[in-house]
């Protein structure tokens, strides 16, 4: 393959990179009031490459950059998707930053090259672009945690964020060089060649192995691998919160699958265990640690773990179709959690955060609609049909079963039922509840439509589930 | 001669000690942002011993990656480091417990 048709294929990332250098440089040089240009143009740049992805949708996988650089059809429409919610995390938080003090020029810049690196870390073909693209989306995220200079809280959070998220990049990266020891490679698929010719059991390959599921799991936030997600969420600027609890999850989906799938397939049987062991424990600690909190972030944090072990489940039958219905869930989760954070951005004003459960007291009465539209956000969190969030997890538990692991689909409905009862609450405390306060919600136009649409979204999803669905098993079928 | 296997304990002694120094130590965060840096370290002496062993370069290089990514990330770290003891005006592990639940 020519360089140029190697180029042409990395047009997307190119495309950003050279953007997200543009908007630093205007940014710097034009001291534009309240950013209207930093924002115009970021959004811009998102479009742009989500258009040139979307220009060149591939139909086969293709190896570019010497087999570091993997162009297929699950790598396009994670982009795409990817693409699509930074753009509504643009929306949802411009009003926000603005009323919180916290519009400058990084908050955007940072969040570009978060997203160039997710889109490195979905397209990875070899052991050292996943880490690369792993680096630049998480050393994007710990300095975008701790913007609010001025918070205690935000800079706690952001410090062990980066502890953390530190320890878990060691471990990932002791487990790649023991794989590479082992088969003297960094490509996925050569590694996946290699490991399917041995015949007997190796330790070295067993303890990378481990390593490489323990760092996933600190990434994916799965129990016990979890504590940094709670006060993450609840530390950073909500715009932050909703940015870190979505497009981050598609990544860390794409590198589970680059890894496990593409790369150690041959040991599936070694790592299913542990991604079993893994998916329960999340299940249980996310949803019943869910229950006794006040702080809604706080909650959402317990959710997302709980949902983790939900999108695990979907991987432990290690096929193709397991794999889609990993994809699927994965898309649904970010979806509902991009509508849940903004609801929490739009019910706060003037610098006040509504992060307590008592903020949502007697929604219905002070916006019917908004109300309805929560309501169909925590209806499919907790999966209720006809609702997405239902298929979701319908598509991951009959995947479970059909891998015969019945015991475990059994849990994963007990734990549902359990996590149902903090979403339900939710919607008690709207439409039933008394307002604590009757102050119309104020925000501008297009983020009430954006919030609209994404909650419409779920409701309409849930009717056609099959067409993301065939999407899905489509992407995998490479 | 040295042999591969005293490379690797080696590199798992000091991997080893840096986990310890993370999780074990309650006082100082500069010294988390060290066992940090050691752990990267421990992975480099890996991926260098495995390059010499297997005649490979693609070790090698993968330890000048490595290197640049752990330079930004501790440049990150101080930076946060920083904004916390402006805030904080502690540097103390035991003091960074505002958010339970």
């Amino acid at each position: 393959m020519t360089l140029t048709t190697e180029l042409a294929l990395l047009a997307p990332e190119i495309a950003l990179l050279i953007m997200t250098s543009i908007v630093l440089v205007v940014d710097s040089l034009y001291d534009n009031p309240d950013r209207v240009l930093t924002y115009k143009l970021s959004q811009l740049a998102l479009i742009i490459t989500t258009g040139l992805v979307l220009l060149q949708f591939p139909e086969v996988s293709t190896h570019i950059m010497s087999g570091h650089f993997v162009s297929d059809p699950m790598s396009a429409i994670l982009k795409i998707v990817l693409g699509l919610m930074t753009l509504i995390v643009f929306f949802y938080s411009y009003d926000y930053l603005l009323e919180h003090e916290l519009l400058k020029g990084e908050y955007f810049i940072l969040m570009l090259f978060a997203v160039l690196g997710m889109q490195i870390m979905i397209s990875a073909n070899s052991l050292l672009t996943v880490y690369l693209g792993l680096e630049l989306l998480s050393l994007a995220l710990y300095a975008m945690v701790a913007m609010n200079r001025t918070s205690a809280v935000a800079t706690e959070a952001a410090m062990k964020y980066f502890v953390l998220g530190a320890l878990a990049s060691g471990m990932l990266l002791y487990g790649i060089s023991m794989l590479y020891g082992v088969s003297g490679t960094l490509e996925l698929p050569a590694l996946a060649t290699y490991l399917g010719a041995q015949t007997e059991a190796n330790l070295l390959l067993v303890f990378g192995l481990v390593f490489i599921v323990v760092g996933l799991a600190f990434k994916l936030g799965a129990v016990p691998f979890h504590m940094w997600v709670p006060d993450v969420y609840q530390g950073s600027p909500t715009s932050v919160t909703l940015f870190i609890g979505t497009a981050p999850k598609i990544a860390a989906f794409a590198m589970a699958i680059r890894l496990l799938a593409d790369g150690l397939q041959p040991l599936a049987g070694d790592w299913q265990g542990m991604l079993i062991v893994l998916a329960v424990l999340s299940m249980a600690g996310g949803n019943l640690i869910a229950i006794s909190q006040s702080n809604i972030k706080r909650m959402l944090a317990y959710s997302t773990i709980a949902h983790v072990g939900f999108l695990m489940l979907g991987l432990i039958s290690a096929n193709q179709t397991g794999y889609a219905s990993a994809m699927f869930y994965v898309i649904v989760y970010t979806l509902m959690s991009m509508g849940s954070f903004g609801m929490v951005i739009l019910l706060g004003r003037n610098g006040h955060e509504a992060d307590n459960l008592d903020d949502f007291k007697g929604l219905a009465e002070r916006s019917p609609w908004f109300a309805f539209i929560m309501l169909i956000l925590m209806f499919s969190m907790a999966g209720v049909p006809p609702f997405i969030g239902f298929w979701a997890k319908w598509f991951v538990i009959k995947e479970v079963i059909a891998a015969g692991h019945l015991w475990v689909a059994a849990l994963a409905v007990i734990f549902s039922v359990v996590g149902a009862y903090y979403y339900l609450r939710i919607v008690k405390l709207m439409f039933f509840d008394k307002p604590v306060q009757m102050t119309a919600i104020k925000s501008s136009q297009e983020m009430r439509m954006v919030l609209s649409l994404n909650g419409l979204a779920i409701l309409i999803l849930g009717f056609m589930p099959g067409f993301l669905m065939t999407l899905c098993i489509e992407a995998m079928g490479f | 001669m040295i042999d591969l296997t005293q490379v690797l304990l080696l590199a798992a002694m000091l991997f080893c000690i840096s986990v310890a120094g993370i999780f074990i130590n309650r006082k100082n965060i500069i010294i988390l942002l060290m066992c940090i840096e050691l752990m990267l370290l421990s992975v480099n002496m890996n991926f260098i011993a495995f390059a010499y062993f297997l005649n490979d370069i693609k070790g090698q290089i993968f330890v000048f990656f490595i290197l640049t990514v752990a330079a930004a990330e501790s440049a990150i770290g101080l930076a946060i480091l920083s904004v916390l003891f402006r805030n904080r005006n502690t540097i103390n592990v035991k003091d960074l417990d505002t958010m339970k639940g």
